[in-house]
C-alpha cells in the first residue's frame, strides 16, 4: 500500500466515530467603520510602532518624496510595472522623466524577461514598489506580486524598502485586506522592517529582511 | 493487503523525537538547580506574558476569534481525508509535488532523496517544528548534507550543539551575555569585540547567514498552514530568514503535519488574528509568506511537500485528545504555565515542551512510549494555558484523561500495585460514604499525637515526603465538622437534618 | 432559603471551623442550612490523579447525598471542589456509561455554588459589614485559586466581599494569579516544581506585610499556610468564610488557627 493510501486509511480509520464538523461562527469583526482619514491615522501609529518611517503626503508630492527618500541610495531597483511618473524627481544622473522600463545607473529595473540576479540585487541600496492593500489595525502591508510590485525578491534583498501606499487601498482590519487580495498569488505580508524577538523575547528591529522601511502614503 | 473499510485499526505511533528519556520529576529535579536558567526563563515568560495580554485586550472580538479558530479546527479534524485530498489536487495542479510519510525515518528519507536530486550538499532551513519532530539534522547530516538553520534562535542552539527548549524561541533559555560568548566560540568570522545587545547580536547573525542566503539552492521549511481550497502555503516568520529562503533559492522543500490544514483562505483572517498576537505578542508578525504552487518567474521552481502523519492519525483516533492537534504553536501555553516556567523545555524531552507538549508527545507517541507517562502529571491543573490558547484546547482536561490512560495502562500489568494505587483505592473506599469518612475522621485525632506539642507534622514517609519536603501539614483539629454538626443538630446518620440553632462561630472546636 | 451544606472532605476533617463560619453567615442572613449526611468528598483527587475508575462511587455517594428536592440550594466554601461537582460528575459518569447517573449529577451540579458566588449572585451580599457584621481589623492579604478563577470565573466576587469587611487592611498579592503550586497529587508526584512554585507563591505574601493569606480554597490555604510555616514565617493562612464570619462580638479566633497552623502554641 502507498504510503498515500495508508495515511488516509489511518486517518479515516481515526474517525470512525464520525465526529461532526460544527458550523463555523463567525461573530468576529469582518468590517470596520473608520473614514479615510481615520485609517491613515491608526496606519501611520502602527507602522511607527514598528520603527517604520511613514509620511503622507498628496499624490502629487509622491514623486518628491520618493527622490528625498532615495537621496542616500547609489543605486535603487524597481519593478517594471511601477508608475514612472512616481520617480520623475529622482536625479539619476541622465535625463529625468525617461521611463521607468528604460533604467539608468542608479536606477535597475526588475523584468519578467530579464531578472536581476540575486547577487545584483544584493549590490543594490533600496528598492521601491507599489502594494496592493494595507491594514490599519496591524500595520501590515501586502504585497501580490503586481507588476508595479514586482516578484518577491526584489523587496527582500535589497537593504532600504520604499513602499507606496495608496490611501485607498487601506482597509481597516485583516477580513476586510484579505477579502480584497486573490490568495493564489504570491504574496508577501510586511508588518514593519525585519525584527526578532528571539534574545530574551525583547523585540529589536532588522535582520535579514530590509532594515529600513519607509512607507508613503499617498493620498 | 486488502482494505476493511469502516474497521477501525489499531494506532500507528510517531517515532522521533518525540520523547522524554527520563521521568519529567527526574529531569524537573535537574532543571530546577539550575539557577541562571531559572533566571532567564522567568524574565523571558514574564516579559511575553504582558505583551500578549496587551495585544490581546486591544480586540474587542478576541473570544469571537477565538471560537471561530477552534471551530475551523474541529471541522478540519472531522473532514481531514476530504481536505487533505483536495489540498493534494490544486497544490499539484500548480505545480507543487506532494509527498506522504507515514513517520519520521520515510519523511527524512524523502527529504535526502529530493536534495540529493539536486546535487547540493547544502540546504537552508527556516525554523520548523516538524522537521525537529523528526530528527532532520542529524539525519542529513550523516548523509553528508549540511542544514544550516537561519532563525536566530535556531542558529544560537545549532551553533551551541544543544537542544531546543521552546518551540517559538527554541533558544529562550540562553540569555543575552550566553548566546554572545555562543557566537564569539562558533561564529569563525565574529567580531572579536561583539558586545551583548541584542540588535548587536542580530546583526551578527545577519552578517554571518547572508551569503548562504544568497547562494542556496535549496531550502527546507515548515509551514504555518495549508489552505485547501487552493494548494497554498503560509510561513509566519520575523526576521525575513524565512522570506529569503522560500524566495531565492531553486528548491523548496516544506515538511508540514497533516493537521496544518485550514479549509479555506477566508480561514486565514482568522488565524493571522491569532497567531501573532498569541506567540510574539505583537499586532502582526513583520513578515508572513504565502505561495501556492510554482509562480513563473518568481520564486522556487520546484516546489515539494512531505505531507507527514508519525503519530497523527494515532492523536485523531483519540476522542478525548484529538483537539491537540488543534494546535498553531504559538507557545502561549507556555510562556503562562508556571511549571514550564520554572523547569524550562528540556525537561520535557520531547520537542514539544509544555503544557502542549505534556499532552501532545503522550498521544503521538502512545502514553507508554519510554518515560512519556510522566507528561501529563507535568501540571498543577491551574488552568493558565487553556485560558491563553488561541484555539482553546483543554489542555487540563486532556492531561487528566491522558493521566488516566496511564493508570489504566498499568492496571493487572504490575506485580505490585504502586503506593499511589493503594492509596486511591483506599481513599475511594473512604470517601464514598459519609459513614466511612466519618469513622475515618475519628481516627484523625490521633494525628494531634504525631504533630506533637508544636502542632505540626513535618515529615511523611513514602510519597507523601514530597509533602512534607517543603510544607508542614497542620495537626487535624479534634473534632470534624460532621461529628460537630452532629452534636449540635442531630445524628448525621439520621439524613437530612435541619438545624436546632443558631450555629455560632468559634464555640467548640479547640481542644 | 434552604441551603444544602457540602462541606468538603479537607474541611469536614481538618478545618471544621471553615464550615461552621459557613452556616454562620448563612443563618445571619436568615436562611436555613442542613448538612447531608452521606456526604463526603467530590472525588477530584481521583480524577486528577487518573483514578477515573475509583472516582465512581466517590461521584456517586455526593450525588446520592445531594440529589434531593429537600433544599434549594448547595454550598460549598471551595472553589475547586465546586468545580469538580459541576465539571467533572458528569464527566465521570459518562466515562462508566451511567447514563442515568451523568442526568443526576448535571441537576445537582446546576444547583452548587461556591460561597462567594452564592453570596454575591444569590443572596446579594455587596456589603459584608453591614450585611454580615463583618468585622476584621487585621491587615491580609489575597490568594484567588486557580480552579474559582479559571473555572468558575468568579472574577472580583471574592476580593469585593473582603473589600467590604469592616477593619479589614486588604494588600494586593503581587502575582496574585499564579498558582501555588499545590494540584492535589502534584504537590508529591512533582514535589520540586510544586515547592519552587510554593517558594515564589509565599516569597509573594510576605512581601506584603500581611498577617494572613485568605483566599477560598482550604486546600490551597493548607498548602501555602504549610508552606509559610516550614519557612518560620510569621503569616499564616486563613479561610474567606472564617474573615466574613468575624464580627466586633465575636472575632474571628486568628490565634486558633494560627496555632493549629504554623505551631506558635510553642511561643
Ligand atoms: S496549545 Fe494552544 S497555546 Fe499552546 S502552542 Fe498550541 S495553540 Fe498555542
Amino acid at each position: 500500500m502507498s504510503a498515500r493510501e495508508d495515511i488516509l486509511g489511518r486517518i479515516r480509520s481515526a474517525l470512525s466515530d464520525a465526529p461532526a464538523a460544527p458550523p463555523v461562527p463567525r461573530e468576529y469583526r469582518t468590517t470596520s467603520e473608520l473614514d479615510e482619514e481615520a485609517l491613515i491615522l491608526l496606519l501611520v501609529d502602527r507602522l511607527v510602532d514598528y520603527k517604520a518611517q511613514v509620511s503622507v503626503v498628496p499624490a502629487a508630492e509622491v514623486p518628491a518624496r520618493v527622490a528625498e527618500l532615495l537621496a542616500e541610495a547609489r543605486s535603487y531597483v524597481v519593478p517594471a510595472g511601477l508608475d514612472a511618473g512616481w520617480l520623475a524627481a529622482v536625479d539619476d544622473g541622465t535625463s529625468t522623466g525617461r521611463a521607468a522600463g528604460a533604467g539608468t545607473e542608479r536606477r535597475r529595473v526588475d523584468a519578467a524577461g530579464a531578472p536581476l540576479g540575486v547577487a545584483e540585487l544584493d549590490g543594490i541600496d533600496a528598492v521601491v514598489t507599489a502594494s496592493a492593500v494595507a491594514v490599519a489595525e496591524t500595520g501590515t502591508i501586502i504585497l501580490d506580486g503586481s507588476p508595479n510590485q514586482g516578484r518577491r525578491a526584489i523587496s527582500l534583498v535589497p537593504d532600504h524598502h520604499i513602499c507606496i501606499v495608496a490611501a485607498t487601498d487601506i482597509a481597516g482590519i485583516l477580513p476586510e485586506a484579505l477579502r480584497r487580495i486573490d490568495g493564489i498569488r504570491p504574496l508577501t505580508m510586511i508588518s514593519g522592517p525585519s525584527a526578532t524577538s528571539d534574545i530574551e523575547l525583547e523585540r529589536v528591529e532588522g535582520v535579514h529582511g530590509p532594515r529600513r522601511l519607509d512607507v508613503i502614503i499617498s493620498r | 493487503m486488502s482494505t476493511f473499510l469502516g474497521m477501525p485499526s489499531l494506532p500507528v505511533f510517531g517515532s522521533g523525537n518525540l520523547h522524554a528519556a527520563e521521568s519529567f520529576p527526574k529531569a524537573a529535579h535537574r532543571e530546577l538547580g539550575n539557577a541562571q536558567l531559572r533566571a532567564n526563563l522567568g524574565h523571558a515568560t514574564h516579559t511575553i506574558r504582558d505583551k500578549r495580554l496587551q495585544v490581546v485586550s486591544e480586540l474587542p472580538d478576541w473570544e469571537q476569534l477565538r471560537d471561530a479558530g477552534s471551530a475551523i479546527k474541529e471541522n478540519v479534524m472531522a473532514r481531514l481525508p476530504e481536505l487533505l485530498e483536495q489540498f493534494e489536487a490544486n497544490f499539484t495542479a500548480r505545480g507543487g509535488v506532494i509527498h506522504w510519510a507515514r513517520d519520521a525515518d520515510e519523511a527524512n528519507a524523502i527529504v535526502a532523496g529530493l536534495i540529493r536530486d539536486t546535487g547540493e550538499t547544502e540546504v537552508v532551513k527556516v525554523k520548523s517544528m516538524a522537521t525537529q519532530e523528526i530528527g532532520l539534522n542529524e539525519y542529513l547530516e550523516e548523509q553528508g548534507i549540511a542544514a544550516f538553520e537561519t532563525d536566530l534562535a535556531e542558529l544560537i542552539v545549532q551553533l551551541d550543539h544543544d537542544k531546543p527548549s521552546h518551540i517559538l524561541v527554541p533558544a529562550i533559555h540562553k540569555n543575552r551575555t550566553q548566546i554572545r560568548d555562543i557566537f564569539l566560540r562558533e561564529m569563525p568570522d565574529a567580531d572579536p569585540e561583539l558586545t551583548d545587545s541584542p540588535a548587536v547580536l542580530a546583526m551578527a547573525a545577519r552578517a554571518h547567514l547572508r551569503r548562504k542566503f544568497l547562494t542556496a539552492k535549496v531550502a527546507v521549511s515548515g509551514a504555518n498552514f495549508a489552505l485547501a481550497d487552493s494548494g497554498t502555503l503560509a510561513v509566519v516568520e520575523s526576521e525575513g530568514n524565512g522570506r529569503m529562503c522560500l524566495t531565492l533559492p531553486e528548491t523548496l522543500i516544506t515538511v508540514m503535519g497533516v493537521e496544518k490544514l485550514l479549509p479555506g483562505w477566508r480561514d486565514l483572517e482568522v488565524f493571522m488574528q491569532l497567531l501573532p498576537r498569541s506567540s510574539t505578542g505583537e499586532r502582526m508578525n513583520p513578515y508572513t509568506s504565502l505561495w501556492t504552487g510554482v509562480t513563473e518567474g518568481d520564486g522556487p521552481r520546484n516546489v515539494h511537500l512531505v505531507l507527514l502523519d508519525n503519530g497523527r492519525s494515532a492523536a485523531l483516533a483519540d476522542e478525548m485528545g484529538r483537539s491537540a492537534l488543534h494546535c498553531i504553536r504559538c507557545s502561549a501555553c507556555m510562556n503562562v504555565c508556571p511549571v514550564y516556567e520554572r523547569t524550562g523545555g528540556h525537561a520535557y524531552g520531547s520537542t514539544y515542551p509544555g503544557p502542549i507538549g505534556a499532552i501532545l508527545s503522550p498521544l503521538l507517541t502512545g502514553i507508554e512510549a519510554e518515560e512519556n507517562s510522566s507528561l501529563p502529571y507535568a501540571s498543577s491543573l491551574c488552568g493558565a494555558c487553556y485560558d491563553a490558547c488561541p484555539v482553546k484546547i483543554n489542555i487540563p482536561d486532556i492531561l487528566v484523561h491522558l493521566r488516566s490512560k496511564d493508570v489504566d495502562s498499568k492496571r493487572g500489568t504490575k506485580k505490585l500495585p504502586s503506593q499511589m494505587d493503594v492509596g486511591m483505592k483506599a481513599a475511594s473506599w473512604a470517601l464514598s460514604s459519609g459513614k466511612r469518612l466519618g469513622l475515618v475522621e475519628k481516627g484523625l485525632p490521633l494525628g494531634r499525637l504525631a504533630a506533637g506539642p508544636d502542632k505540626k507534622i513535618s515529615k511523611l514517609p513514602g510519597i507523601a515526603a514530597g509533602w512534607t519536603q517543603s510544607r508542614d501539614i497542620p495537626a487535624p483539629p479534634p473534632e470534624s465538622f460532621r461529628s460537630w454538626w452532629a452534636r449540635e443538630h442531630g445524628n448525621p446518620n439520621d439524613g437530612v437534618v435541619p438545624p436546632q440553632e443558631t450555629a455560632t462561630q468559634g464555640k467548640e472546636g479547640q481542644a | 432559603m434552604r441551603i444544602a451544606l457540602f462541606a468538603t472532605c479537607i474541611v469536614d476533617a481538618m478545618y471544621p471551623r471553615t464550615a461552621q463560619a459557613t452556616v454562620s453567615i448563612l443563618e445571619r442572613l436568615g436562611h436555613e442550612v442542613v448538612f447531608p449526611a452521606g456526604q463526603a468528598c467530590c472525588g477530584q483527587m481521583h480524577v486528577n490523579s487518573g483514578y477515573l475508575k475509583e472516582a465512581v462511587p466517590v461521584v456517586a455517594n455526593h450525588v446520592a447525598a445531594f440529589d434531593s428536592a429537600d433544599y434549594d440550594v448547595a454550598v460549598a466554601p471551595s472553589g475547586s471542589c465546586v468545580a469538580s461537582v459541576k465539571h467533572q460528575h458528569p464527566m465521570v459518569a459518562r466515562s462508566c456509561g451511567d447514563t442515568a447517573l451523568e442526568a443526576r449529577a448535571t441537576a445537582v451540579g446546576a444547583k452548587t455554588y461556591e460561597l462567594s458566588e452564592l453570596l454575591v449572585d444569590v443572596l446579594g451580599v455587596t456589603d459584608a459589614a453591614a450585611q454580615l457584621g463583618s468585622y476584621f481589623p487585621h491587615r491580609v492579604t489575597y490568594h484567588p485559586s486557580c480552579h474559582g478563577m479559571r473555572l468558575l470565573r468568579l472574577g472580583d466576587r471574592q476580593a469585593r466581599l473582603l473589600r467590604s469587611v469592616a477593619g479589614i487592611d486588604l494588600a494586593e498579592l503581587p502575582e496574585a494569579d499564579q498558582c501555588c503550586g499545590f494540584g492535589g497529587t502534584f504537590s508529591m508526584k512533582n514535589a520540586d516544581v510544586s515547592s519552587a512554585m510554593l517558594a515564589d507563591k509565599t516569597a509573594n505574601i510576605r512581601s506584603t506585610g500581611a498577617a494572613l493569606c485568605t483566599g477560598g480554597d482550604a486546600s490551597c490555604l493548607m498548602h501555602i499556610g504549610g508552606g509559610l510555616s516550614r519557612e518560620g514565617s510569621a503569616a499564616t493562612t486563613l479561610h474567606l468564610a472564617e474573615i466574613l464570619a468575624s464580627t466586633l462580638e465575636a472575632p474571628a479566633s486568628v490565634t486558633g488557627d494560627v496555632r493549629v497552623t504554623t505551631g506558635k502554641a510553642s511561643r
